[in-house]
């Protein structure tokens, strides 16, 4: 299990995983820059703090789960996983090509520490409840996250699972909505606008916590608050700022799904010192 | 070797209560056995599951999607999880989740199992009708299609499932079917059953189509005609050695379904004999229709699913052959 570290440490981490992010998608010419940046904060603190598993068994019974039900931001969740030492990090680089472990969505069958394969959206928090159940069948403690994508959750499948969650008082899973407010097409607001996002989860049923998805420590202590709350789920609201770390992909929906250029991966490496 | 050539044909229960005995019993001998139903375990059976062991049964409310995903997340943390509605709606409403939730990562766990297939469930028309999931979960790769004739063979190819290293489609049916098959017939996923040997034509058959093919055969012999009759219980993977030496020694096939002809049996089984010995082939299925409120025996009859139906194709083939 990797180590406990400070909020300054993991800070730092989060510094060097933008790099990351940055070099593979520009490497690949293609990817979703700008909903991984937003969802590092997220990732870092789940599986550097609040996360129990371990990179040496990843079929670990009792180890808690994480789905990306966001599949298109994996590159954070593949930056993460090098890092912590699940799969190689000089390979990272490889995204997207022939032959990779990191495929343009994530897919189990070429990296088994991934708890499912997703890409199409919507189906990351059924595949989650059917988790935390298990885990409940079988009184084991493990604990399911599962991070959505603001836009994902126009999806209809996600309200069925809101809506069974809460009526199986199913409270050993946490979702995380990545708020950074642009899908594809635009601002969410002009696409397919979500508020009062809140009352919605609370209206399902829902244990609601906003928070800033960028503060660590407001992510350690929500994640921490979730785990007391009981009879029912969990969800944070993580207000993020889409492309984070790179002033010119912050808040541009040009970045959702358009790699960087060499020159702006350099730009980009520069204000990531 | 074929079975035996009589069958009595004595009306039994119909596929889908079978499969729901089946489970109960599995559930009682292996409890890693948990089941999901979207508002219809009263129709599917997987009520007698639920009454025995609440804890493992999971009621997902009219939410076919959510429940395919559900059933692929307890199936991926150490479950057997059946995941049971409509065939029309299992397969339709959670097709998508089927294919990236289930297939994608191949999880072996999984077994999707539709009741009211084909047009045989009669008065509630054609919304409820499943006439296309063996194509869909045939297009869904890795995955295992079953379609059982009768209850002894749902009763152990259900039991089979569960252990097969695949995703499982099992396809069953409203109405009570004849018995083919005695007490202790052994199966195997994959293999077909020869049912009757024959030499003039072979008459493949899934479903309740079976029990019709028995008839038809008997129609054939008074008339001379020696038909081979095949259960093709498994629809994929097709047994190519039953069909290939059936298309070899008899020069004439029929395949009778209670599907949608464009991408059910007879395409498939088509697939193979055009890759191995090209003979004359007919096609016994729902063409490109939907059907209507009507009791089943109506049904059958007008959609030209009897033995009729099938005795007909049958002379049909022997006939093109010279």
């Amino acid at each position: 299990m990797p180590s406990a570290k400070s909020p300054e440490e993991l800070q730092a981490l989060c510094k060097g995983l933008r790099r990351d992010i940055v070099r593979m998608i520009g490497a690949a010419k293609s990817g979703h820059p700008g909903g991984a940046l937003s969802a590092v904060e997220i990732l870092v603190t789940l599986y550097f703090d609040v996360m129990r598993h371990d990179p040496k068994n990843p079929a670990w019974e009792d180890r808690d789960r994480c789905i990306l039900s966001k599949g298109h931001g994996v590159p954070v969740l593949y930056a993460v996983l090098a890092e912590a030492g699940y799969t190689p990090k000089d390979a990272l680089n490889t995204l997207r090509k022939l032959g990779s472990p990191y495929q343009g969505h994530p897919d189990k069958r070429f990296i088994p520490a991934l708890e499912a394969s997703t890409g199409s959206l919507g189906q990351g928090l059924s595949i989650g409840l059917g988790m935390a159940l298990a885990a409940r069948l079988d009184g084991r403690d493990f604990r399911t996250y599962v991070i959505l994508g603001d836009g994902e959750i126009q999806e209809g499948q996600v309200w069925e699972g809101a809506m069974f969650a809460a009526f199986h008082k199913v409270d050993n899973i946490v979702a995380i909505v990545d708020y950074n407010r642009i899908q594809l097409d635009g601002f969410v607001k002009d696409i397919m606008e979500l508020e009062p996002l809140a009352a919605k989860w609370q209206g399902f049923g829902w244990h609601v916590i906003e928070l800033d998805g960028h503060d660590i420590p407001a992510l350690r202590s929500a994640f921490a608050e979730a785990a007391s709350v009981k009879g029912k789920p969990s969800v944070l609201i993580a207000h993020t700022v889409k492309g984070k770390g790179v002033s010119f992909m912050e808040n541009n929906p040009k970045f959702h799904g358009t790699a960087p250029t060499p020159a702006e991966v350099e730009l980009a490496l520069q204000e990531l010192q | 070797m074929a079975l035996r050539t009589t069958f009595e044909l004595k009306t039994g229960m119909a596929t889908r209560e079978a499969f729901g005995k089946a489970l109960a019993a599995l559930g009682r001998e292996d409890s890693r056995i948990v089941v999901c139903d979207a508002d219809l375990s009263k129709s599917t059976y997987t009520s007698l599951f639920a009454k025995e062991f609440p804890d493992r049964f999971f009621e997902c409310g009219i939410a076919e999607a959510n429940m395919v995903g559900i059933g692929a997340g307890l199936a991926s943390a150490g479950k057997i999880a059946f995941v049971s509605s409509f065939s029309c709606f299992l397969m339709n409403k959670g097709f998508e989740q089927l294919r990236v939730a289930v297939a994608y990562p191949r999880l072996a766990a999984f077994k999707a199992v539709g009741t009211h297939s084909g047009i045989s469930i009669g008065e509630d028309g054609p919304s409820q009708m499943s006439v296309e999931d063996l194509g869909l979960a045939c297009s869904l790769p890795g995955f295992t299609v079953l379609s059982p004739a009768d209850e002894v063979a749902t009763m152990a190819l259900v039991r089979a499932a569960a252990y097969h290293p695949a995703p499982v489609f099992i396809r069953t049916g409203r109405a009570k079917v004849p018995i083919v098959y005695q007490d202790g017939q052994s199966f195997e996923i994959g293999k077909a059953v020869e049912l009757i040997e024959g030499s003039d034509v072979a008459i493949l058959a899934t479903g309740l189509m079976v029990a019709e093919a028995i008839r038809a055969q008997e129609t054939l012999e008074a008339e001379g005609i020696s038909a081979r009759v095949l259960d093709i219980h498994t629809i994929k993977p097709l047994d190519r050695e039953a069909i290939a030496r059936a298309a070899a020694e008899t020069g004439a096939l029929v395949v009778a379904e209670e599907h949608l002809v464009d991408g059910g049996l007879g395409v498939r089984v088509a697939q193979v004999v055009a890759g191995t010995s090209p003979c004359v082939m007919e096609f016994v299925g729902i063409q490109d229709t939907y059907a209507e409120s009507a009791t089943p025996e109506q049904l059958l009859d007008k959609y030209g699913l009897l033995a009729r139906d099938v005795a007909e194709a049958a002379r049909k083939a022997v006939g093109r052959k010279k």
